[in-house]
């Protein structure tokens, strides 16, 4: 008997059977797969039928315009769906818009906040888009329209829709013409920001960046004869010392010799998202940095340094969130000189600036820990010395690993902006809603700002986790 | 012994003293793991330091660039000692080379970034002119196709011929090798013991930690044995390998030519 097979036609390939592939298959593996998926599967298809069938007829016969007061929405739910039926009352939002927006900010003056919220978005850009020209250019041209629109939203076509409209102009053609020059955008929009929102004399905030040069130069003197930390700690305290003491009478001085000035807005008109967003962005952009160098101070040999570090994190992660605000509004103003005045937000500002670099500086520390010490070896090996093997070696591969839980902190820092509503700040959820609900108009609305104001919230700090994804991926070189 | 195609005419050793180590001694807590180490290193010596694991040879050579720091005596490096004065330490650093077993290479970045990143930070070498002198020794040690790619991309030869490279781009004075072997597939060895011995014929003071025999045989001029953290032989090499003297050497030659 002889071994030998020889096949003489190939086979075409079939379509797999019906059970092996498409819907059916889906529908086997993913919500049929034994007795008890099955069960789980129609226990849940159950719960959520009963969710939208509760929730549907509220929403259906929501009603979206044409009403200015809870009565007049109720009768036009009671017209069209009958007289017990429920209905959603949206057209509170359109009419309280600008209060949640806003808060009491003048509405002459909302083309202010509007043009520094899109200022932001140009000031992010190169900082989120390093290396993506064409990214830069969109988003800045975009945030242009989109500001622009907003600007005759609220006050029409006027002399600051122009100005609005040269300004992104200008700087979409540097995005698209000289991306790195951007970052001097960058570096000056806090202090831009701050006259647009708080107005008062230009001279207030070009002293305060003053104060920044003040910091360099005495840095270049004392550096090179006693080192970079100790030029730096030095350039701290003397740009301080500038900012508290010097920086009045300067600022006062040109005033008188050069006055311009924008109207001055008081921190107690300040409310709703524009204050969400003036505490968050402020602080997460601060307690970064700060969150860095407390995770390199606690893994210092230095003694001093390690201890101060440990002590700080340790201090401000134990005590609740709520304490330190009470500090703020409260407490704060004894320890400092009795004329100081000390802005509430700028207060509650350096509060949440503090508790959430506690946070980021133990994330960046699980970082930190995750590198092996190879690295640090093979800086030290090649000369670099401390400064540069963090900046260019250590940190670049840390923060990267510590993406997720930075994240984490600045979504959690967010959300926990709406606590200022217990020192009497108006923030969106409690502050801005409970003003509404006190309205006579409004009186009996429960469900609908909650919702919108979480909605809004909800879009933020999902678009901040799908960027930190985008970022994860771009930065992915490992190749494991 | 020798291998016929390895040119010695360029390794000469001169009477320049390049390390100078006297009367070392370190200590980690309480564990004495250098014991009074005293070893003079001239330019364009190629030294191979041997030992069992734990005999502090790997501590000696970290020494040489202060990765690790030493309790008593004197380390002289090109004319520079080190002590706790953290100028000396990074004008040492610039000057001597080092290779580690494991590569550590800096995966964030490209090959050509790894390269250029000391000469750029450190010497402040133009951006370009840094670029050319790291593909000169990518060529050099035949990768320069991957300038571009990352690390991670490439097999554990190139990756520890790139290290190479990197200390290289410091036109170092000095090269220290750690194991540089060790962590690497057999087949691996060769490209990397090649471009060891290239660096060799070229002259360069080299003190190199590894079990590669074979490499000490070519190379090197000296051959150090270690045990329980002092120097126990040294020789040159065909006389360490032929006619060992003290027992622990001949102990350790039989254990790792045994078979």
């Amino acid at each position: 008997m002889s071994l030998l097979y020889v096949r003489r036609d190939m086979l075409a390939p079939q379509a797999p059977p019906t059970s092996q592939s498409g819907i059916i298959r889906w529908l086997r593996d993913n919500l049929f797969k034994g007795p008890f998926n099955t069960i789980l599967t129609l226990l849940a298809a159950w719960v959520l039928y009963e969710l939208v069938t509760l929730s549907w007829p509220w929403l259906s016969n929501g009603v979206w315009s044409d009403a200015n007061s809870m009565a007049d929405c109720r009768a036009i739910v009671a017209a069209s769906a009958g007289p017990d039926a429920s209905g959603a009352c949206w057209a509170m939002i359109r009419e309280r818009w600008p209060q949640f927006i806003f808060g009491f900010y003048p509405p002459a003056l909302w083309w202010r906040p509007i043009l520094a919220f899109g200022l932001l978005f140009v000031a992010l850009a190169p900082v989120l888009y390093s290396d993506n020209k064409r990214a830069m250019s969109w988003l800045c041209g975009v945030v242009g329209a989109l500001t622009v629109l907003c600007l005759i939203g609220a006050d029409g076509f006027s002399f600051h829709t122009i100005l609005a409209i040269a300004l992104f102009a200008g700087l979409t053609a540097i995005a698209t013409i000289k991306p790195r020059a951007l970052l001097a955008v960058t570096m000056l929009f806090p202090f831009v920001a701050l006259w647009l929102l708080w107005g008062g004399s230009v001279w207030g905030p070009i002293t305060a960046l003053l104060g920044f040069t003040v910091m360099v130069v005495v840095y270049g003197f004392v550096a090179p004869k006693l080192g970079p930390v100790m030029g730096a700690s030095i350039g701290f305290i003397a740009a301080c010392l500038w900012w508290l003491f010097v920086q009045s009478y300067v600022s006062e001085a040109w005033q008188a010799l050069l006055p311009f000035q924008l109207t001055y807005v008081n921190s107690d008109k300040f409310g709703g998202f524009l204050l969400a967003f003036v505490i968050g962005v402020s602080s997460i952009s601060i307690s970064l940095p700060l969150g860095i160098l407390l995770a390199l101070g606690r893994r210092s040999d230095m003694f001093l340094v390690k201890t101060l570090s440990v002590g700080f994190i340790e201090f401000v992660r134990g005590v609740p969130l709520i304490t330190m605000l009470f500090t703020a509004s409260l407490l704060l103003q004894y320890f400092l000189p009795p004329q100081t005045k000390f802005d509430l937000i700028l207060r509650v500002v350096i509060l949440v600036t503090i508790f959430s670099a506690a946070y980021n500086a133990e994330v960046v520390r699980g970082g930190l820990a995750a590198l092996p010490r190879g690295q640090y070896e093979a800086a030290d090996a090649l000369g670099l010395d401390y400064w540069q093997a963090q900046r260019l070696i250590i940190m670049p591969q840390a923060l990267k690993i510590s993406i997720p839980g930075i994240v984490s902190t600045f979504i959690g820092l967010f959300k926990d902006t709406t606590l200022v509503s217990f020192v009497g700040l108006a923030d969106p959820l409690r502050g801005i809603t409970t003003i509404v609900r006190a309205d006579i108009a409004w009186k009996g609305i429960y469900w609908e700002p909650y919702i919108f104001v979480g909605a809004i919230f909800f879009i933020v700090c999902f678009g901040m986790s799908r960027y930190s994804m985008y970022l994860e991926n771009k930065l992915k070189t490992d190749h494991r | 012994m020798a291998d016929p195609a390895i040119d010695r005419s360029k390794m000469k050793v001169s009477d320049e003293i390049a390390i100078q180590i006297t009367n070392m001694n370190k200590w980690y807590g309480t564990f004495h793991v250098l014991r009074d180490i005293n070893m003079t290193v001239n330019k364009g010596e190629r030294i191979v330091i041997c030992g069992p694991s734990g005999s502090g040879k790997s501590t000696l050579i970290r020494c040489i660039n202060r990765l690790e720091e030493h309790q008593q005596g004197q380390i002289i490096v090109d004319g520079t000692e080190l002590t706790s004065d953290l100028k000396n330490i990074d004008k040492v650093r610039s000057e001597v080379g080092m290779v580690f077993q494991h590569f550590n290479l800096f995966p964030h970045l490209t090959i050509l970034e790894n390269l250029t990143l000391a000469p750029i930070w450190v010497r402040k070498v133009p951006k370009k002119e840094a670029e050319e002198t790291a593909m000169y020794f990518l060529q050099k040690v035949k990768i320069p196709e991957q300038a571009h790619k990352y690390p991670g991309q490439l097999s554990g030869g190139q990756q520890q011929r790139v290290a190479i490279a990197r200390s290289l781009c410091m036109k170092p004075r000095i090269m220290l090798f750690d194991e540089p072997t060790s962590a690497l597939d057999p087949e691996m060895i060769k490209e990397v013991l090649d471009t060891m011995i290239s660096l060799a014929e070229e002259g360069m003071t080299m003190l190199c930690v590894t079990h590669e025999m074979g490499f000490a045989q070519a190379v090197a001029n000296r051959v150090i044995f270690m045990d329980q953290g002092q120097i126990v032989e040294q020789n040159e090499p065909r006389e360490f390998f032929n006619n060992p003297q003290s027992e622990r050497t001949k102990l350790f030659l039989s254990q790792i030519l045994g078979h």
